[in-house]
């Protein structure tokens, strides 16, 4: 264990330090971010109403939108010098998603990344390969800090060429990896080609992430990589990856709670729904600087267990992530909205577009093919001109989501609809299920 | 001078064609020259009928992608180098020719080619200035 005090801490004084930075934070984004000055003022809480961890359901949501209304720094509760670091994710309009960081909240992050990575025992005496991306994603540099924070060996390698990847895992006796688990299962794929035998090499624990995966695709991992395959959590709202890990009784993840208080909320009501119920994951951070969210709506479906873990922490488990309330998919890890695909769609003159999302996973990795419907603004009885509008298409998709696509130009009518709406998403990966 | 065609959106499936024809089939149009353009996914089939402005309803009706462009048709005798004089004419305007094709009319005596062109009424100009004949919609629609 990383941080065994605070991890195992009794309950009790967890939610001591929780009241006191919850009231903290409430203080601070009350008198430095006018958005939330705001809310907090229509709906009639003063910062010293909230005093105990009971008093967190009092304060109003935090949603994505909010996040987008006020791009790029405006939720920001420090001024711009004391920001060190931002990261950013695809937004749904071309808008990206805007996160900050001060030197404090990079700590923050190290700490329950090093905490994760405990999770799985990784200690100094390892050498982890961070397969993550490396930029303005959250995933490659939150694991990096968090590795360093526990002393491991970091080979900041980032996704892609799997060759050069393997290679390294073997020629370095790599005994960690950090990746997202369809790439994980592309490396095996990819071993078996070269003749590489994965399941002897020193490997022994991955810490996958940034995508919703299902029970038989860890257990596909555990097979054929030999390994512990554990399931960690995160979002860059919050901080990134590092928001909540598995250990290894692999029973649910633990909620960095010190840090991130967490709540499950009926998704139409907004209340708090009983331990053990499914519903929407929302969380405060309550030890930020630069993003402290209040009750950020996350969207993803979850339960929690507020039992003690057998591995001895105490901090609350959420289940795997069971679903989304909206829309969004997670394809090779990058958050995809459908609505994404129709401004592309009605940039290139489309007035009322009718398409389709079709996500599979060829072999090992997510494969998102479009089907686009032809209408007569958008016909020309000229191929050239019509394979050029769907090299646009792509182009702009690549340029808006920065995952390539495969355009597919169909026939009216093509695409079913019920009650005149048509389906917007077949997803074949089926990751909430199995 | 300008001709019309009728263009439809087909997705490379078995059918489509058959689909297409037998519609118009039905609804009394009559196919006086067709071409394919595809590509591994998709084609375009381009159409001259005897009524094009009922053959745009009739398949707009059916829901099909599809629309009206126009065209140049030019009558070329049926004999060895008919087609190759009035190509070299239309090179020298330097106009773009984006597709083109042909077929027969009943007598058999003469081809007719229909050019899709960037400049259709600097083409017309051009092809009339250099003694082409072309032949007029009610020409081509009922050749």
């Amino acid at each position: 264990m990383w941080n065994r005090e605070m991890e195992t801490i009794p309950r009790p004084q967890l939610e001591k330090i929780q009241a006191e930075r919850l009231r903290k934070t409430v203080e601070r984004v009350y008198n430095n971010v006018p958005f939330y000055r705001r809310k907090l003022d229509a709906a009639n809480i003063k910062p010293e109403d909230i005093q105990t961890v009971k008093d967190l359901e009092r304060l109003p949501f935090t949603t994505k939108q909010d996040l987008r209304d006020n791009y790029p720094f405006g939720l920001f509760a420090v001024p711009r010098e004391e920001v060190v670091r931002v990261h950013a994710s695809s937004g749904t309009t071309g808008k990206m998603t805007v996160v900050g960081y001060t030197r404090n909240d990079i700590g923050t992050w190290s700490e329950v990344m090093a905490r994760t990575l405990g999770c799985g025992n990784v200690t100094e005496k390892d050498i982890i390969q961070v397969a993550y991306g490396y930029g303005l994603f959250t995933g490659g540099l939150g694991a990096h800090y968090g590795a360093e924070r526990v002393g491991a060996m970091v080979v900041p390698i980032s996704g892609g060429n799997t060759k050069r990847q393997l290679q390294v895992m073997v020629d370095f006796n790599v005994t960690a990896l950090a990746c997202t688990p369809s790439y994980a299962l592309y490396f095996t794929e990819t071993a078996a080609e070269e003749g590489i035998d994965i399941r002897s090499l020193p490997l022994r624990v991955g810490f996958f992430g940034a995508e919703p995966w299902s029970h038989n695709m860890r257990k596909e991992i555990e097979e054929k990589m030999n390994i512990k395959a554990i399931d960690i959590y995160g979002l860059s709202e919050i901080i990134g990856p590092g928001v909540s890990s598995e250990c290894l009784e692999q029973d649910g993840l633990h909620v960095w709670e010190d840090h991130f208080m967490v709540e499950i909320i009926d998704p139409n009501t907004g209340q708090v729904v009983p331990y053990g119920e499914k519903g929407e994951l929302v969380f405060t951070c309550i030890s930020k600087e630069a993003l402290p969210l209040i009750r950020y709506r996350t969207r993803d479906i979850s339960i929690l267990y507020p039992d003690v873990c057998r591995c001895g922490r105490t901090h609350k488990r959420m289940n795997r992530v069971m679903g989304r309330t909206d829309d969004m998919l997670i394809i090779r890890g990058v958050n995809v909205f459908p609505s994404q695909i129709e401004s592309v769609l009605l940039e290139i003159g489309e007035t009322e577009p009718h398409y389709q999302l079709i996500v599979d996973r060829e072999g090992n990795l997510d494969d998102l093919e479009i089907w686009v419907e032809v209408s007569e603004k958008i016909f020309s009885d000229e191929i050239k001109k019509m394979e050029e509008l769907e090299n646009k298409i792509k182009k702009e998709i690549l340029s808006i989501l920065g995952i390539s696509a495969r355009i597919k130009l169909v026939e009216p009518k093509t695409i079913a609809r019920s009650e005149g709406k048509a389906k917007r998403v077949i997803d074949r990966r089926d990751v909430y299920t199995k | 001078m300008k001709v019309k065609q009728i263009s439809v959106f087909l997705e490379n499936k078995s059918g489509r064609l058959a689909t297409v024809t037998r519609v118009l089939g039905d609804n009394g149009i009559n196919i006086r020259a067709l071409s394919i353009a595809d590509t591994a996914d998709f084609g375009i089939l381009r159409l001259i009928v005897n009524d094009p402005d009922k053959a745009w309803q009739i398949l707009k009706n059916n829901e099909f992608t599809v629309s009206e462009t126009e065209i140049i048709a030019v009558q070329v005798p049926d004999k060895p180098g008919g087609l190759a004089s009035i190509l070299e004419t239309l090179e020298k305007s330097k106009i773009n020719i984006e597709y083109m094709y042909a077929f027969v009319g009943k007598s058999g005596e003469n081809a007719v080619v229909v050019f899709r062109v960037e400049e259709i009424d600097r083409a017309i100009t051009f092809l009339q200035e250099n003694g082409i004949r072309l032949l007029t919609g009610k020409e081509v629609y009922t050749f």
